[in-house]
């Protein structure tokens, strides 16, 4: 096991490679307020708020059906919210409220502008299985930037070789290992120039040995500066790049802070009991 | 009896004829349908709800009903409504009409095989609707359905022998008037029997070489 995926000790000292940034910015990247979702009779979301400056790395953590995903997803509105209010850069995502308070949908395109902002990394990759690693980063670059063929190749090449990849540039996807193929994800999506990046789960698909890889580029990442959120099941990682750490039970963050708040001395029952389990599991011997 | 296949001397230019009638009626109420059937079915996959009952009521009126009842129905009924066509417009417009309902089907299937991930990073990149479905969907999807196509390509030649209750002169009016002439009806049949089966043999092989081409463009 790699650095990444070693266990967190509840005692563990804290460090965070972000200790020391700028955070004075006045408008927060994202703000969530009171934001809850449904589906159908099940609030997978219960009025949550949450506030993220700029260069800010908040970790949701939490067992799985706690709606850490769905929360991220209204964040990116691939999940329409029913209530509250999502604010990315101080701006009203996916809705327009009009004078008498009455809510209405912003149209597509509208949303598209909004999310030019945001880069989105998901747990099963979704490249496009039919264009190479290159072809993959390009392709928006393209169609949403405008850019020429040339440009963007000369672009999608810079970006490919930051997440260490400038030799696989021709290989389709399927030809890549897993860690490689998120790897040409985060690439693709950092090709945009995003404000924020929304990670889900982006490790939770891969082989244990291929998660190192896939976390290294994400912790330069943060150490460049980039706010990000990531929804994750790897609390090392949580413990030694994230600003803060939100813990998410049945819709509720029932725990906020920094992560020697979260992972040292933790008084809640809920999140003792996930932290031991998780110990447990990721335990060689006893 | 005696097989005698003297029954086509002479009628070589009217066979002749009656292949590139059967060759035209197929190819432009093919071409018709295909173009027709990838319309309705982005209106079934991503049309709003009205438009797409609409459609869904097309696609079941057409696939529920035989097609010579339909040609009769546009041919013959046609009229009421000013739509009056000759033989050859009104079998290429009954053959559009009639495969876009099937080829619609298919391309849904297409467009349903398409991880829906795949859609969701193309829209968090910005790309609109329609550039999701041309760069990321249909090339994808071609390779999935490519033989459900060229099968209903198939069916579409053998559906042009209906074509004839209506007078268009393509290869099975063509024969059938020979068989009639000369009383060489099993003959003709036979004849009529084998033509059609190298033609779909011909295409079959077509649509083999066309799936290796496209499988090899899009390696995965």
């Amino acid at each position: 096991m790699n650095n990444e995926t070693t266990p967190v000790s509840l005692e563990t000292p804290h460090f965070s490679i972000n200790q020391g940034k700028d955070h004075a910015t006045a408008t927060p990247m994202v703000e969530l307020r009171s934001v809850s979702k449904r589906f159908g009779d099940l609030a997978v979301v219960k009025s949550v708020d949450l506030s993220v400056r700029k260069s800010e790395v908040v970790c949701l953590i939490g067992p799985s059906g706690s709606g850490k995903s769905t929360l991220l997803r209204c964040m990116a509105f691939l999940e329409a919210y029913d209530e509250g209010e999502v604010l990315i850069e101080g701006e009203l995502l996916g809705y327009r409220d009009d004078a008498k308070g009455q809510r209405h949908r912003i149209s597509d395109r509208e949303t598209a502008r909004m999310r030019r902002n945001i880069g989105m990394v998901f747990q099963q990759f979704h490249l496009w299985p039919h264009m190479t690693a290159l072809g993959n980063v390009m392709e928006a670059l393209v169609l949403v930037r405008r850019q020429t063929r040339e440009e963007a190749r000369v672009v999608a090449a810079r970006t490919l070789d930051k997440v260490g990849l400038a030799a696989k540039a021709d290989s389709y996807p399927a030809q890549l290992s897993g860690g490689q193929q998120q790897r040409v994800a985060i690439a693709r999506s950092l090709a945009m120039d995003p404000h924020i990046m929304l990670f889900d789960e982006p490790t939770s698909s891969l082989d244990p040995e291929l998660v190192g890889e896939v976390l290294a580029v994400m912790k330069d990442l943060a150490a460049e500066g980039m706010t990000m959120i990531v929804v994750t099941h790897e609390m090392g990682f949580a413990a030694q790049v994230g600003d803060t750490v939100a813990f998410l039970d049945h819709g509720e963050i029932i725990a906020r802070g920094s992560p020697t708040d979260i992972f040292r001395d933790q008084k809640h029952p809920r999140i003792r009991q996930f932290l031991q389990n998780y110990l447990d599991r990721n335990a060689f011997w006893s | 009896m005696i097989f005698d296949l003297f029954v086509f001397a002479g009628s070589g230019t009217e066979i002749l004829s009656g292949l590139l009638m059967t060759l035209l009626t197929w190819a432009s109420g093919t071409a018709l349908s295909l173009a027709l059937g990838l319309v309705v079915s982005v209106g079934l996959v991503f049309g709003s709800r009205a438009l797409r009952m609409l459609l869904r009521g097309y696609v079941e009126v057409i696939r529920g009903t035989p097609f010579l009842v339909q040609l009769f129905i546009l041919y013959f009924g046609g009229p009421y409504i000013g739509l009056t066509l000759d033989p050859v417009p009104a079998g290429v417009l009954g053959l559009a009409v009639y495969g876009a309902a099937y080829f619609a089907e298919i391309f849904r299937a297409g467009f349903l095989a398409i991880p829906s991930g795949q859609i969701e990073a193309a829209s968090i990149l910005g790309l609109t609707r329609g550039q999701v479905v041309r760069r990321v969907q249909f090339p994808q999807m071609m390779v999935v359905i490519l033989p459900a196509l060229i099968n209903m390509v198939i069916i579409l030649s053998k559906e042009t022998t209906i074509l004839s209750i209506i007078t268009v002169p393509e290869l099975t009016f063509v024969v059938k008037g020979i068989g009639t002439r000369t009383f060489a009806f099993v003959e003709t049949l036979l004849a009529l029997a084998l033509g059609y089966w190298l033609l779909v043999e011909a295409t079959s092989a077509f649509g083999k070489a066309l799936e290796q081409r496209i499988a090899s463009h899009l390696t995965r």
